[in-house]
């Protein structure tokens, strides 16, 4: 595994340098919750069920961040690289493709990880959300909602021919998922049509396994969820390895 | 000297298009080798095949005694590679660039020392959107020498760069070699391999159709040298076809083209004049080169 570290400290010195990526990662949703909190504030309501706006939203944006990572910075980073052949370079040193791939897949765990524990600060220290779950098992939701998306990133960075391409198709799904699912708009204010058509989408699983952990579901409650996130995981991965290219 | 690397019966398709078709030749230890041709030729092909990027359709490669495709690992940390299209990331500095490709090595040398010997000390904290072309390619160079190889792969390394950046790249490739290490490059520059190269693989059409010293290759098609000159006003050349080693003289105009062959051709083509008391001027002489070799071995000119 040598290369690892220094490969993960300067692809997030990088991701750091990209200031829309930085933007849109870690201080989009914490500035969607004190808009969204100013408006609505967090005082609990039946519609909820008996609990604020904000509490529901800070569970909800963590998919917001995990899409924008997922969906939008993942495959263009990954296209980019392949295109001005970066990765061709990085064949012709002894760098392990395993230690080169977990290094990148760590690195956009990490701004990702930023991204939601500010979104957490700011909803704790602004609006005093209520937190009724168990941090371990929203972790776990946390990871496999981030590796499942980011399965399906590697694989819209394999299947697009360029890293336009790759841009092109990511901010479309993104765009139009995080409208559909609940990560910006509550899912309860979506018409039922609506509501219907996102049980289709990946994100909207997210979302519901983040709230519900956030709210000490039990895992067995959102089997549903989990199991289209274990596919979306497994079937994203391996397509995505079968679809990766080093130039 | 060791051999460096021994390739036999190179072979390799891509589709109907045999890019690289029967090449064998060795590498010695020490030497700057280099493979010329065309754009298409089948260089940058080969020169991968050995750096282990792409697999062989037939034949053998060995590289440091080590089979580039099974022993991958081991080979790419004891040789050095400059790659024709590769690029790094834009907002990346020189100096974490040097930082990070040493950290793939177990053995490495001082970045710093290389930067300077490159000139490149100054622009350390410079991202890499912001290198000159010439510049771009040192990195890339230094990149190539950070974990001290015994071997070092140059494809096209000057192309782009303008005629002055050109020759400062040549210096800094004979001074690889002077560190006792092995250069084997491609280019597609003749004036450059002449110049650069101990010896010299001519590849047209995936094969190569010679290989040899510069020197020897230009010896070998036998071409002529020439003596051009200016006389101003009516003169009689008779004389000038007497001197030894003239096998013809072409006039236009007030232009005077001598062609022969032989160390002597210069002097008894001067001592000739001054015996006939005719003033010439702009007096030049034009030796055959590889561009020379290659449409002798080819019928065709290099350029396209």
């Amino acid at each position: 595994m040598r290369g690892f570290w220094k490969l993960l400290l300067v692809q997030a010195k990088l991701y750091l340098r990209e200031p829309i990526a930085t933007f849109f990662t870690i201080f989009y949703a914490p500035m969607m919750l004190l808009l969204f909190g100013a408006i609505y504030g967090n005082e609990p309501s039946p519609f909820f069920g008996g609990r604020g706006a904000m509490d529901i939203a800070v569970p909800s944006y963590i998919g917001l961040i995990i899409v924008t990572v997922g969906f939008i910075s993942l495959p263009i980073g990954t296209a980019a690289a392949r295109e001005r052949g970066v990765l061709r370079r990085f064949r012709a040193t002894p760098l392990h493709p395993l230690a080169y791939i977990l290094s990148d897949i760590a690195s956009y765990l990490l701004m990702t990880v930023i991204g939601v524990l500010l979104l957490i600060l700011t909803g704790r220290v602004v609006f005093h959300i209520r937190f009724e779950g168990n941090i371990l098992s929203v972790l776990a939701g946390f990871l496999l909602g981030t590796t499942a998306f980011f399965a399906l990133g590697y694989l819209i960075a394999g299947l697009a021919p360029t890293a336009r391409s790759a841009q092109t198709v990511g901010m479309i799904l993104a765009f139009i998922m995080m409208f559909i699912s609940g990560a910006t708009i509550p899912l309860e204010v979506l018409p039922a049509k609506v509501r219907a058509i996102s049980q289709y989408i990946p994100l909207t699983h997210v979302v519901t396994l983040m709230r519900g952990l956030w709210f000490g579901d039990s895992w067995g409650q959102h089997w549903k969820e989990v199991a289209v996130l274990v596919g979306c995981l497994l079937v994203g991965g391996a397509l995505a390895v079968k679809t990766f290219r080093w130039e | 000297m060791g051999i460096a690397i021994e390739v036999n019966d190179l072979h390799k398709f891509y589709g109907p298009v045999r890019a690289v078709d029967g090449v064998s030749f060795t590498v010695e230890e020490g030497e700057i080798f280099g493979m010329v041709g065309p754009n298409g030729a089948g260089k940058t092909t080969t020169i991968e095949c050995v750096e282990g990027l792409r697999r062989p359709d037939r034949g053998t490669i060995r590289v440091l005694g080590l089979d580039p495709q099974r022993d991958g690992y081991e080979l790419r940390r004891r040789i050095g590679v400059q790659l024709q299209e590769a690029a790094l990331h834009p907002r990346l500095k020189v100096w974490e660039a040097l930082d990070l490709f040493g950290s793939f090595y177990p053995r490495r040398v001082d970045g710093k020392a290389l930067l300077e010997q490159l000139g490149l000390a100054d622009k350390r904290n410079a991202a890499f959107e912001e290198l000159s072309g010439g510049q771009k390619q040192r990195l890339f160079i230094a990149l190539a020498l950070i974990n001290d190889p015994e071997l070092v792969f140059l494809d096209e390394l000057t192309t782009g760069l303008d005629p002055q950046a050109r020759r400062a790249m040549w210096d800094l490739v004979r001074g690889i070699r002077e560190r006792g290490k092995t250069v084997f490059l491609t280019t597609h520059y003749m004036e450059e391999a002449e110049r650069l190269c101990d010896r010299v693989a001519i590849m047209d059409r995936g094969k190569i159709v010679a290989l040899d010293t510069p020197e020897n290759l230009i010896r070998s098609i036998g071409a002529e040298q020439r003596v051009v000159f200016t006389v101003d006003g009516q003169w009689d050349d008779t004389l000038l076809r007497g001197v030894p080693g003239v096998t013809r003289v072409e006039r236009i105009g007030e232009r005077t083209v001598v062609y022969g062959r032989g160390e002597g051709l210069v002097g008894g083509v001067v001592s000739a004049l001054e015996r006939m008391g005719i003033r010439f001027r702009d007096l030049r002489t034009e030796q055959p080169t590889l561009e020379d070799v290659f449409l002798a071995l080819t019928g065709r000119e290099m350029r396209e």
